[in-house]
């Protein structure tokens, strides 16, 4: 009884996210961007010191500037502190991408039809699971926070069994592998044999720069080199709201951003969330 | 009485090793562990890490250039096992990752290498069947596999695999920068950021001579108590969901998440992780800190209250009572660590015997202990702790807030080797730093998860198969720790 009432006492904690945006975010580091209107050119700096201050090869020169690959981004902060002219923390939680090189922030101009199609295969393939998406969590060699940010989407803070999505204990219900870690030798077999006990149709997510690139552990890769990724989330670990974002794109709940949209660059923190519950395409059910 | 922090690192003949550790042992220092460096053209070592009030002894085996290139290497060290049995697990990964036999090992299978299902079976009779559990299991856990031998329900023998996680984290450190060393460090138990950088950095300082500046330590405490905090919360969250108390999981859950909120209100990270650095702290926290205490007091009060309460629910104590007992002679034996040694009545806490950082300065600290040695004593052993935790954080919290000052001093790299030590949210963190050239030689992490790890086995006495969730929560250990 006692617990029945301090459950009562404490009303609804949980966020509205995606159907509004959450206000919770603007004072920590989800993602480093560009900064808006950095020179386009990093010919006047000394680009051998950018790239090779960073511990994980994140930062690259691409045409004369600087990029930022988030999926081997560790959030160190070391580009912001040497270089706040070039790079900046974004707070902005939806930094999970359908294609590996869209994590990859200032590079080429990207090619938005191939995002399209990329997207609209994967809404095909996801059609039947948008209303009730049932996950499979598989470490495949993380440093446990990840887990931690994965377990925390089930407390009442983002209780996303409100979205449909639930935390199955057989790979034999689910439809989406989210799989943390840097698929170490260890677990490579029982990754096969999870992926192998799931029926299709299926989504696999790479959940945090370990497994999107193999982060600080693993400089040979993620789990990209071992299976077909349909969803990459960067982060050192991830955020819940990040995790939740990289859900809901995968089955098509949210839709993509677009090239420009998701270029940190190009919009001011403002923009972005005013922006939030319009992308909500097909969310309000 | 605060233990002396006086480190001495002795060369013993490999040959001699175990018996000057066991000798040590009998003579009532507590084994730390042991732990070995890679290859190197110098040849490598084993240290073997041992424990009293007089200080840290380090015996260093030089292990000639060589000699460990693989398992057939026919180089062989006389077992310490059989004379301290809380060595096993320690020789069987030597044996794995260095080729080192230890000679006469009465469990020598891989714990590294290769997974449970190389291991030997212990019990045999009619009806016995093996259940194997993980590394892939329901829930969200990190992947580590259980092996439970059983008629149908009691549990007479439980063996654990870390082969699955085995990241090869202790390589990456080899020619790593200092600066590099700290994120490394941090992922060495990513839950346990802070402590472990905390022991890293206390090390690298304690090489270089280096200052800390007072304000630097309080922070340093604040962010390690709010990971512990953090931690025990997940224990708390962890037992109550095993017991389907599911109002309590979702409080519990919901604490969880507003400490982490406010560990990021404070630096930006959920983890805390980039705030211990060699010399100090980063992200100071600003001069507004007096509007966090009520934050922090109010999170205090609400978690608080509901550890009464959980306290105060027969259905779930009575299922912690008595579940997975290690008695307070077998948890000295086998030289239990943190919480788990706490609640088996071994008053010992990093933070009052070996106080680093501000501990000493924040005033006198007990370690809260219990005797019963069964999940319900490691439950309240934390609950106790988190208490603690709150009242340190808060003090230390004001105590920055009152400081003008440093938070960071330059540190001039120097080389050598020392230990740096914390209390992380599982227990006792020793980190053995060997410093080359201005960059790192070795790192070698003592984790309590690896050294806990290896005793989960052995308090499976009369325990039965639906005891197994709430004994595994109430070890609340961190599996990346333990196979690192």
């Amino acid at each position: 009884m006692a617990w029945i009432m301090k459950g009562l006492r404490e009303g609804i904690v949980t966020t509205r996210y995606p159907h509004a945006p959450d206000g919770y975010g603007a004072s920590w580091r989800a993602s480093v961007t560009r900064v808006t209107g950095a020179p386009r050119r990093a010919g006047d700096s000394r680009p051998d010191d950018i790239v090779g201050n960073c511990p994980t090869q994140a930062i690259s020169i691409e045409h004369g500037e600087a990029c930022v690959d988030r999926g081997k981004c560790i959030l160190c902060g070391r580009c912001v502190t040497a270089r706040p002219d070039l790079f900046r923390f974004d707070p902005s939680v939806e930094i999970a991408s359908l294609e590996r090189n869209h994590l990859v922030v200032g590079a080429l101009p990207e090619n938005d039809l191939n995002l399209e199609i990329v997207s609209s295969e994967l809404a095909k393939r996801t059609k039947a699971l948008r209303r009730s998406v049932h996950i499979r969590h598989v470490d495949s060699g993380s440093d446990g926070s990840d887990e931690w940010e994965v377990a925390a989407l089930t407390n009442p803070i983002y209780d996303v069994a409100r979205l449909g999505i639930f935390f199955t204990a057989s790979p034999r219900h689910a439809d989406l592998l989210l799989i943390t870690g840097a698929g170490v030798e260890g677990m490579r077999e029982a990754l096969a044999l999870t992926i192998e006990a799931t029926p299709e149709p299926r989504v696999i997510m790479a959940a945090g720069v370990d497994a999107v690139s193999g982060g600080m552990i693993a400089p040979e890769g993620g789990i990209g080199r071992l299976l077909p990724v349909d969803v990459w989330v960067p982060g050192s670990p991830p955020s819940p709201f990040s995790l939740l974002h990289g859900i809901l794109i995968a089955v098509g709940i949210l839709s993509v951003r677009t090239g420009a949209q998701r270029d940190g660059a190009e919009i001011s923190q403002r923009e972005q969330s005013d922006r939030g519950p319009s992308r909500d395409t097909d969310g309000e059910r | 009485m605060t233990h002396s922090d006086r480190i001495e690192f002795s060369q013993v003949r490999a040959g001699d090793l175990a018996r000057a550790v066991a000798t040590r042992v009998e003579h009532g220092m507590r084994f730390g562990g042991l732990v070995a460096s890679a290859e190197q053209p110098a040849g490598g070592g084993v240290y073997a890490l041992l424990l009293d009030q007089d200080g840290i002894q380090v015996l260093v085996a030089h292990i000639p250039p060589g000699s460990s290139t693989s398992a057939n290497s026919g180089m062989s060290l006389p077992s310490l096992t059989r004379s301290v049995p809380a060595a096993e697990w320690y020789e069987r990964k030597i044996h794995d990752m260095h080729g080192f036999a230890p000679d006469g090992h009465p469990h020598l299978y891989p714990l590294i290498t290769a997974g449970a299902a190389s291991a030997p079976s212990y019990v045999s009779g009619e009806g016995m069947f093996t259940i194997p559990y993980g590394p892939v299991r329901s829930g969200v856990f990190e992947a580590v596999e259980y092996l439970l031998e059983t008629p149908g329900e009691e549990i007479p023998s439980l063996d654990v695999g870390i082969h699955p996680k085995h990241r090869g984290i202790e390589s990456r450190f080899v020619g790593a920068t200092i600066p590099d060393g700290v994120l490394l460090a941090e992922r060495i138990e990513g839950v346990a950021s802070v402590a472990h950088a905390m022991a890293f950095c206390q090390a690298v300082e304690r090489i270089c001579a280096a200052h800390v500046p007072l304000k630097a330590a309080h922070l340093r405490v604040l962010h390690a108590e709010l990971e512990r905090i953090a931690n025990h919360l997940d224990v708390a969250i962890g037992l109550s969901e095993a017991a389907g108390l599911s109002v309590a999981n979702a409080r519990f859950g919901i604490h969880k998440e507003r400490v982490m909120r406010f560990r990021a209100q404070l630096c930006g990270n959920r983890f805390g992780r980039g705030v211990v650095i060699p010399g100090g702290v980063e992200h100071p926290v600003s001069s507004s800190a007096s509007g966090l205490l009520p934050v922090l007091q109010g999170l205090a009060h609400d978690v608080l209250s509901d550890t009464e309460a959980a306290l105060g629910t027969p259905s779930f104590v009575d299922r912690l009572r008595g579940t997975g007992v290690l008695d307070t002679g077998t948890a000295k034996y086998l030289g239990s660590i943190g919480p788990i040694a706490r609640a088996s009545g071994i008053a010992e806490d990093v933070r009052v015997d070996r106080p680093y950082a501000s501990y000493e300065e924040l005033g006198p600290l007990r370690p809260a202990t219990r005797d019963s040695g069964d999940a319900l004593g490691r439950m309240e052993v934390r609950y106790d702790e988190l208490d603690v935790s709150f009242k340190l954080a808060a003090k230390a919290l004001g105590e920055v807030a009152g400081l003008s000052g440093s938070h960071l001093e330059h540190l001039e790299v120097h080389d050598g080797r020392s230990i740096g030590w914390a209390e992380g949210p599982h227990g006792e963190i020793l980190t053995l730093v060997d410093i080359e050239a201005g960059r790192v030689k070795s790192v070698l992490p003592r984790t309590a998860s690896f050294h806990n790890l290896s005793i989960l086995p052995r308090v499976f006495r009369g325990d039965i198969l639906t005891d197994f969730a709430f004994i595994e929560a109430s070890f609340g250990l961190s599996i990346a720790g333990a196979s690192l």
